[in-house]
Parts: C-alpha cells; structure tokens; sequence
C-alpha cells in the first residue's frame, strides 16, 4: 500500500478534490441546466470547451450522476430502425470511441459487438431493414444464421423454449463504457474550465415573462439565467409541468440486475426482445441482465420479484447455466418513455428553455451527441442543429413521429 | 406478487390485468381542432401521486377504474366505471365536409 495512502486513512482531514465542495448560488448565470447527470454535464462540457461559455451552473437534486446515468446497463450501440434515429447514434459511437483520449481519462470503452435474437419471420425481416439501414449510414451491421451465431457464442442455447433462433442482428460497433466514469469526464472537464456544479439544488418553479424564461427558482434562492436546459431523466414530466409544458411523457421503472462474477464467457452484449431480455460479461465478470419496462408506470425505484422471476426464466433459457450462478446485486431506473420510442431535444414552447427529455432506455448511448448538439442549440441562441431537428416536441403535433420501437433491445 | 382489488373478480395477481391509461375527457372527434387532437391522442398528465386509471382483467375482458398513487404504488380504490360513466356519449356528425382546421 502507498504510503501516502495510509497517511490519508489515518488523517482526519480527507478532503475529496471532486467534485469541489459546493459553493453559494450566484445570483445570475449564461446557462442553467437541470439536472447533473451525464447529459447535462456533457452539455456544460462542449458549451464550455467548444463555445467558450463558461458562466454556467449545473444544478441537481441529488449528486452527480446518481439517477439513471448509474443506473441503465451502459450498452452503446447504433443499430436503430430510421434514418433520424441511425444517424444520430452514429456520431456518438463515434464521439465515444475518442472520449478517454479527450477527458483524458478512461471511461473503459470496449467494444464488444451487440448480438440481437430473432425467434420470428417478422423481426428477421424487421433485422434485415435494421442492418440495411445502418449500413448506409456507415455503422457495421449484417445478419447471422444460426450456425453463425453458434460460432460467436458457443454456449448460447439457440432452440429457447417454444421460440427457437432463427437469425441474429450483429452489430460490431456495439460497445460498452463505464457509465459513471462518463459522468465523471464530462464534469471534470467542464468544472475545469469554470462551471459550477450544485449538487442538492432542487428546482422548485420557474419565472416565466411573454413566453420567456427570466429566473429558475431552487430550494437554495432564485437565480437569473439567460436560458435553461432540462436534462432530467425520470422526472421529465414533472419539471415541464412546473414550466407549464404539457409533453407525451409516460414514465416506467426499469429493472436489472447482477450475478457473482464467472470466468470471462461471453465477449458480446447478447439481446432478444421476444424473451425480453439482454444479458452482457462486466468487465468483473458479473453477468448483467437487464430486461423489458414495469408493465404500468410508476414514480419509484422499487423492485418487483415477478418481473425479476421472469427476467431470469429467459436469461436461463437463453444460457441455460446460468441456473447455477447467485445473483449479487440488483436494482431499477426510472425511464421517460414517448409513443415513438424516440427523445424530445430541442426548443419548448418557452422561448430560451430547451428540452433534453423522454430519453427511455436510450439515455446513456446517446451522452456525448445529445451534449454536443444540445450545446450548439444553446451556444446559437436557439438554432436547432440539423441532426436532432427531427426529434422536436412539435413533432407531436404535426403528427411526424420518429417510430424506433423495434429498435429496443429488449420490447417494453 | 402486489394484489389487484376487481370490483368484480375480487383480489387477484396483477400480473392478470393490463394497464390501460388515464381516465381523461375525449374531445369531440368531430369538433376538435387538429391541435386538440393531437394533445389528446399524445399528451398525458403523467402525475406523481393519486391517478384515476384505466385497468383490464384480462380473463375477464372486464374494464374498471383504479385510483394509483404513481409514487407509493398504493391501490387506494377500484371501481366499476358505471360510478362515473353514467350515460351513453353520443358524438355529433362533422359540422362542416372536409378535414378539420
């Protein structure tokens, strides 16, 4: 053990360096963003590095990326069913793929390929349009036959039950991360270059003038801002209500869990929306198993043990030793479902608040593209940059939706 | 496994119901402006705290009307739809031949 090390186990005076110690509210900021989690940290990151806005001040309830930014499964992956929804994935494949060289600091990339199940006619041609579509767009996508995915993965069972495999979906740019470390790299970046982070700073209401934002009021005093970002995954609704926007936001828990770690076995995320459940190797070799959403919606991160009995049924039909492994740890995230499946980014009917909301289960994948543009839409003023323009609040009301349900990993 | 109270099957697990929405005022279909509609058909309360739901058994084909806390979980009433659904909704014609403005 270093020596230093134990000099600091006896001190009484650790002082954790990050994030800094809160300090007191300014009375005014450029930016306000709403919520401390990898988005909105990302979105202070490139506003701050790209745009050189700096008077800006992160807010949360609770503490840095503690809600769904520690709680999805960390895949990361672009094979969706639109155009809309494959281009925008792309570039944050790519964007992750350099983010431990420009936080330098590893978020524990690794890309392992993502192996989606098809047990139907129907979702073998839906996999075909999926591999098709990302091709076009550049991502790596093409279709196995069974004895092609007996070869990636030995030890899957391909005759599950009632519904054997019949083809699989291999997406070799799928990938995976450290989630938090996500988080940490984008605030410490942008604490760096002089944004603040307010931890336990609850939003309470908004001051709204003529359809303009003029202050955001919190349990710690109001603040002035020139606009204001909701980046709140889970509470969405909530937040919009208190802006007095009405959106199509339904929210859901969503379970996972953890095994006891095993041997290295399975390189690729492997996922079957017809058993409703995906199943990937931590890199401590646990084996993490995630599944569909709470079948009504709910406020809480409770957990149930029939949906986690019915999760586990599939996982065991899938690789059917898993019978003998003990679970280790589990736990549930709340997620901001929309009709389409697709996320609401971009300008609000309040003119300088911008929304980054009703993410789903597709959060944490889309980090460091939902920053960047988000931050190019506030750095600009209110000009929605060409790649989330599809993905507008008013796309609801011009009845253009954006349908990537058949884009989950596993059906909700 | 958390009880469903049916009014009319008593209580059951409720992995035997389907969830099936707010209960919420319909505009008229003919009348609504576009933008109504559209509220309609997409946007939702989506409270934290007690709703007034749709659920269905599923055995059954029976419709019913729960009162949630989305926060608790609590069930805290169920009822038969008759409770506040007392006529029959009669839908008038389009006023006017084309799509609505």
């Amino acid at each position: 053990m270093p020596l230093s090390l134990l000099r600091l186990g006896f001190s009484s005076e650790i002082k954790p360096d990050f994030p800094p110690p809160p300090a007191k509210l300014k009375p005014s900021y450029d930016v306000v963003i709403i919520g401390g989690g990898g988005h909105g940290v990302a979105i202070a990151y490139y506003l701050a590095k790209y745009h050189g806005i700096t008077n800006v001040a992160v807010l949360d309830k609770g503490y840095l990326g503690g809600g769904s930014t520690t709680r999805n499964t960390a895949v990361i992956r672009s094979n969706y069913l639109t155009p809309e929804g494959v281009k925008f994935y792309i570039e944050s494949v790519k964007l992750f793929r350099e983010l431990s060289n420009e936080f330098d600091f590893n978020i524990m990339y690794s890309e392992r390929g993502q192996l989606t199940l098809a047990h139907t006619d129907a979702t073998v041609r839906a996999f075909r349009q999926r591999a098709e579509v990302n091709r076009h767009f550049g991502g790596r996508t093409e279709m196995l036959d069974r004895k092609q995915i007996h070869e990636l993965v030995p030890l899957l069972n391909l005759d599950t039950g009632h519904m054997p495999i019949l083809a699989g979906l291999w997406h070799i740019d799928g990938a995976t991360a450290r989630h938090d470390g996500v988080a940490w790299g984008y605030a410490r970046g942008a604490i760096q270059r002089g944004v603040e982070f307010h931890p336990l700073t609850e939003v309470t209401g908004f001051d709204i003038e003529n359809g303009r934002l003029k202050a955001v009021k919190t349990t710690r005093g109001t603040i002035q801002c020139g606009c204001a970002v909701q980046a709140v995954a889970g509470h969405s609704s909530l937040l919009l209500q208190k802006a007095g926007i009405r959106a199509p936001i339904h929210t859901y828990p969503l379970q996972a869990m953890v095994t006891q770690p095993v041997k290295p076995f399975l390189d690729q995320l492997v996922s079957s929306s017809a058993l409703h459940c995906y199943v990937q190797q931590t890199g401590r070799g646990e084996i993490l198993i995630g599944g569909g959403s709470d079948p009504y919606p709910l406020y809480n991160t409770r957990s149930t043990i029939d949906l986690k009995e019915g999760l586990l049924a599939h996982a065991i039909e899938m690789f059917p030793f898993f019978a003998n492994v003990k679970l280790m740890r589990q736990w549930t995230g709340i997620t901001d479902m929309t009709p389409d499946y697709s996320p609401i980014m971009g300008l609000s009917p309040v003119e300088n608040y911008y929304l980054d909301a009703g993410w789903g289960t597709y959060g944490f994948k889309s980090t460091p593209i939902c920053g960047k543009t988000m931050a190019e839409l506030v750095a600009s003023g209110g000009k929605v940059p060409e790649l989330i323009a599809p993905f507008g609040l008013d796309r609801f009301s011009r009845f253009q939706q954006i349908n990537e349900m058949g884009a989950t990993a596993a059906s909700h | 496994m958390k009880i469903m109270p049916c009014p009319l099957n008593g209580p059951r697990n409720i992995s035997e119901f389907t969830y099936g929405g707010e209960v919420r005022a319909m505009p008229d279909p003919a009348r609504a402006s576009v933008a109504e509609w559209a509220d309609h058909v997409f946007n939702q309360d989506n409270p934290a705290g007690v709703v007034r739901e749709w659920w269905m058994h599923n055995a059954s084909g029976y419709w019913f009307i729960a009162e949630r806390h989305t926060v608790s979980d609590d069930i805290l009433r169920t009822y038969d739809p008759s409770e506040i659904f007392r006529e029959r909704v009669e839908f008038a014609a389009a006023p006017t031949e084309g799509t609505p403005s």
